[in-house]
């Protein structure tokens, strides 16, 4: 019996706990100091301004709110019916282009949100409420076309083929069959499209003018315009709440739901004929054309006058507006790796551990998703003057970028590490290899296909980053998002085609980038 | 000498393994026989560290192993499903083993492990690409490529159609023999018990109910069980 008590603290069980918490160390301190100590003192701020109660602050929450609910729902759904003709089509047949048009349609997705913001101004549609609900949906039809038909084309045929044959119609079997197997990957896609819209920032600050505003938006307006970082920080509070709500539930569902399926490899796609042929060529290329009006308007409007010229000029207010290009180029690098080293970690400890421990971790790395940047934004200016003041150092830029894409990392490398059967760690362990080999020899080789997405996606979330950086940019740290912001905001038909141009030069950047990034995973996970 | 004593284990409240008794000598070949459910799998996983006992004592050599970790006991264990690293070659699953060990150069040893399961040429192959007899095999050669010195076989052949198995039955037996390795294996079947190895071990409800070779058991079944079980 002694030696019961002996191996209580000995051996193989220390081992394990001193890597989990050399592990969850960086991540928890990162996002203890940045993001967790801000959120405190936004709360203190925001639930003293509540508890004195001025005049007229309820109505005011309650307005701001419901229309920021309320438009985020009607965008999630808008969103699924846009999607619906597409992922249907990408996910049932094989057809030439069928890869391109995913690659098309993944285009807006990619596009930083100002661009978007610009490019409905440039269709004429300012200051109203279909503006912001068509952004929306133009942004995010991609998220469902991927996570849903990603699930979609790999459910194995068979199963679909066995409820024909056991008396069921096409229709059911999408009803009975192929509609609660997609079922994670839905609500997953809700849950991304309805938080991308609950805290959408900054297409509503541009397409909604003065009249509609968002949670993020009045914050931004009450700290950044009117300097009541009170009232500002109370309808953090209220955000906060939403979102928190939101995640806990998506989080609870995600966990219950992990199931392993029975996924087919590759995908065994059929290839359309007769009438499905039409609907296919319809669908997609219906898609397709509505997705291109506001881009193909934005370019073409941007060469209607010598807007690009006027980039390198020296501006007395803006600054040379071409320099800003440096700028986001060198930030989005530092946080690409910020984020992708902290995501790795986090996933780590996610998924190393199960029970409710690990479970809070997740949900407090997924908060700054939902959180929004804006609240990330706010926060480093409400609290970064302790211990010592560092609000003023351009760095801010590219942590507070990190922390924006730290849920991405996290997200894309997770169900790879879940993926992982227990016993393929266990044939390394008993092969010889020691709880840090294993880590490396496993789960790094198999995580860093997909920390390659997640460090992707963290580049281009730095690149288009508004919300926080509009809190936080100095003159001398102006990320090409901010300097679309600025010229957007002057008067005067040349800055408009300055933003239309910069705008354009900033999607070329990304698309780039993102281009890139595909080609060079294509090259060596062709599998995946 | 493996030597198991009094072992109990306990998983999620549940008693698994109750008071388990067996032996192993060197170049010893045993298997484990019981039906699904017996505690079977567990007694492996125990051995091999990746379960803690809630009493009892697992002894290498006189010496208790009980604290020692998964990696620092030089076992080898054949998992039910292989589980062969998918993100690896053929030739990086066979080596695992033994870069964990130190060599730098695996090559020889791996093509050496390799023809000795018959699968000389496949080093590059994605294990993805093998049938399940390939897989079967290339999980052997990685588990024995190490030469460690206690190899055990989790269903080695559980996962197989019936005229695979009875030729790799035959190979499996050549190959633990030709090595002298001393081996445990654990199966629901009473042929493949009796073609691998030497001594068979009957579990029942956690338990090692009797030990003995094939006629032993027979001649002098403990109880009626083992008797309908074994006959």
């Amino acid at each position: 019996m002694d030696r019961r008590v002996d191996r209580g603290d000995g051996g193989l069980t220390r081992k394990i706990r001193w890597g989990w918490i050399a592990a969850a160390a960086p991540p928890a301190l990162f996002i203890g100091y940045f993001f967790a100590y801000p959120l405190i003192r936004i709360l203190t701020l925001g639930l003293s301004e509540l508890s004195i109660g001025a005049s007229g602050l309820e109505a005011r929450l309650l307005r701001v709110g419901w229309f920021t609910l309320w438009q985020a729902t009607v965008s999630t759904i808008l969103t699924f019916l846009a999607a619906a003709p597409l992922t249907w089509a990408v996910s049932s047949y094989r057809f030439p282009g069928r890869r391109l048009a995913m690659a098309l349609a993944t285009v807006p997705f990619v596009l930083p949100t100002v661009v978007v913001g610009t490019a409905f101004v440039a269709l004429g549609w300012t200051e109203s409420i279909a503006a912001i609900l068509a952004a929306h949906v133009f942004f995010n039809v991609a998220v469902v076309v991927r996570t849903v038909s990603t699930l979609w084309s790999r459910i194995d045929p068979r199963i679909h083929e066995a409820a024909r044959v056991l008396g069921a119609s096409e229709w059911v079997v999408f009803r009975k069959v192929t509609l609660p197997l997609l079922r994670p990957a839905i609500a997953a896609a809700a849950s991304i499209v309805f938080l991308f819209t609950f805290t959408s920032f900054g297409v509503v600050l541009i397409l909604g003018g003065f009249q509609y505003a968002t949670l993020e938006v009045e914050i931004y307006r009450q700290a950044v315009t009117l300097f009541d970082l009170p009232l500002a920080a109370a309808l953090a509070v209220v955000q906060l709440v939403g979102v928190t709500g939101a995640l806990y539930w998506y989080s609870r569902y995600q966990e219950r739901t992990a199931v392993a399926w029975t996924l087919e490899r590759g995908t065994n796609l059929k290839h359309p004929r007769g009438r499905a042929r039409l609907a296919v060529l319809a669908a997609t290329l219906g898609t397709l054309v509505i997705l291109a009006v506001p881009v193909s308007v934005l370019v073409s409007r941007s060469l209607s006058g010598n807007y690009y010229q006027a980039l390198f000029v020296d501006d007395p207010v803006v600054g040379t507006p071409i320099s800003s290009i440096a700028n986001s180029l060198l930030f989005a690098m530092v946080a690409t790796v910020l984020a992708t080293i902290i995501g790795i970690m986090a996933a780590t400890v996610i998924t190393g551990r199960s029970g409710q421990l690990s479970r809070w971790f997740d949900l407090t790395l997924m908060l700054p998703l939902g959180t929004s940047a804006v609240t990330i934004g706010f926060g480093f200016i409400v609290a970064l003057d302790w211990p010592v003041d560092i609000r003023a150092s351009i760095w801010l830029v590219p942590i507070a970028h990190a922390l924006v894409a730290i849920p991405f990392v996290v997200r894309s490398t997770v169900p790879t590490l879940r993926s992982v059967p227990p016993e393929t760690r266990q044939a390394a362990a008993i092969l010889g290899a020691s709880p840090f080999r294993v880590w490396r020899e496993i789960d790094l080789p198999i995580v860093s296909r997909a920390a390659l997405v997640g460090a992707a996606f963290a580049f281009v979330i730095s690149l288009g980053e508004f919300g926080a950086t509009s809190f936080i940019a100095r003159p001398s740290s102006t990320t090409m998002p901010t300097m679309i912001f600025r010229l957007l905001s002057r008067p005067g038909e040349v800055s408009f085609g300055m933003a239309m141009a910069l705008s354009v030069v900033l999607a070329v950047v990304t698309l780039g980038v993102v281009l890139a990034i595909d080609r060079a995973r294509f090259g060596e996970l062709g599998s995946f | 000498m493996l030597e198991v004593k009094a072992l109990d284990v306990v998983i999620d409240a549940k008693p698994i393994l109750e008071n388990v008794d067996l032996q192993v000598a060197d170049g010893e070949i045993v298997a484990v026989l019981g039906p699904s459910g017996s505690g079977k799998s567990t007694l492996l996983r125990a051995i091999a560290g990746l379960v803690e006992p809630a009493t009892g004592e697992i002894e290498w050599d006189g010496v208790s192993i009980v604290n020692v970790p998964p990696h620092r006991r030089n076992f080898g264990l054949m998992f039910q499903g292989y589980a062969l690293f998918p993100h690896m070659t053929v030739a990086e699953n066979v080596g695992f083993g033994l870069k964990m060990a130190g060599n730098d150069d695996t090559t020889s040893q791996v093509e050496e492990a390799l023809a000795a399961v018959g699968l000389q040429g496949f080093e590059p192959r994605q294990v993805d690409s093998l049938s399940g007899g390939e897989q079967q095999r290339v999980a052997l050669a990685r588990t024995l490529a190490p030469n460690p010195r206690l190899v055990m076989l989790d269903e080695p052949l559980g996962a197989l159609d019936r005229n695979l198995r009875q030729q790799l039955v035959t190979d499996t037996r050549q190959l633990l023999e030709e090595r002298d390795v001393t081996a445990l294996v654990v199966t629901h079947d009473r042929e493949e018990a009796v073609a691998l190895s030497n001594r068979l071990a009957l579990m029942r409800g956690g338990t090692i109910v009797q030990t003995g070779t094939l006629e032993h058991l027979l001649a002098e079944p403990v109880d009626e069980w083992v008797a309908t079980f074994i006959s």
